[in-house]
């Protein structure tokens, strides 16, 4: 008896471990991030990622995106993409002709700790990001 | 219909740029949870956002698991004639809802 339970306890666990959760990993993040650029190389600076560095719920998470110092027109498209939610795709954002300013704010969703990438689209075809470690005390996504 | 919140100056001065935040209900489920039977939850999330003032884009936005439940979306607007905003807001399941604000532009 004891022996079944135990085997039945084994088996439960094994099928825990195929319900694990599916990750995002560096290799989809920089396949998505290629995809965002469209190939063009992607250079560090000018955009803003804003985010508590010390994330307490990871549920939902203020974040917001603004590219300071370039003229707004010049800006066509935004994007955030993490690297260990289940996927790497966050938000894409296209500004149409009736846009102000270039930024955007939402709320997120973090599955863990890990790192996030905006990056910016600019009308001469150069692709800018910045890159921002978060901490995530509670996660979500896995409950 | 899922509730809305937008939020909008009523009246502006041409040229002027101002905010616009909004924020829908649904709860995005992200279909990586697994509910009380073991099963998968089915993904059920808003896939697009979209703002037109007087029938010209604005924004849009394509949205995915990671947005957390009920989407907010804040971004900003240059006024250029009276007329309205018009939101739109499609997702899985067949999922859509539209809103439209007046905006006077003084």
């Amino acid at each position: 008896m004891a022996g079944l339970a135990r085997r039945q306890l084994l088996a439960a666990a094994g099928g825990l471990w195929l319900l694990r959760p599916v990750q995002a990993t560096p290799e989809s993040l920089n396949a998505a991030l290629r995809d965002f650029s469209g190939g063009a190389p992607l250079r560090e600076g000018r955009v803003q990622l804003d985010i508590a560095p010390l994330v307490d719920n990871g549920n939902t998470v203020p974040v917001s995106v603004a590219v300071p110092g370039v003229p707004a027109e010049q800006v066509l498209a935004l994007a955030l993409f993490t690297e260990r939610n289940p996927q790497s795709e966050v938000v894409r954002v296209q500004f149409g002709p009736r846009a102000g300013e270039r930024t955007m704010a939402t709320r997120m969703r973090l599955a863990t700790s890990q790192q996030l990438v905006a990056v910016a689209r600019l009308a001469d075809g150069s692709c800018w990001m910045q890159r921002v470690d978060v901490i995530v005390t509670l996660s979500a996504c896995l409950e | 219909m899922a509730r809305t919140l937008i939020t909008l100056p009523a009246a502006v001065r041409r040229d002027a740029v101002f905010q616009v935040r909004t924020l829908l209900q649904h709860p995005m489920e992200s279909g990586f949870r697994v509910g009380a039977d073991g099963r998968v939850l089915p993904r059920d999330i808003v896939r697009r956002f979209r703002c037109l003032y007087n029938g010209e884009l604005v924004i849009e936005a394509e949205l995915s698991p990671a947005i957390a439940a009920n989407p907010f979306i804040e971004f900003s607007v240059r006024a250029v004639d009276s007329g309205s905003l018009l939101f739109e807001w499609t997702g899985d399941q067949g999922f859509a809802q539209r809103e439209q604000r007046p905006l006077v532009v003084a």
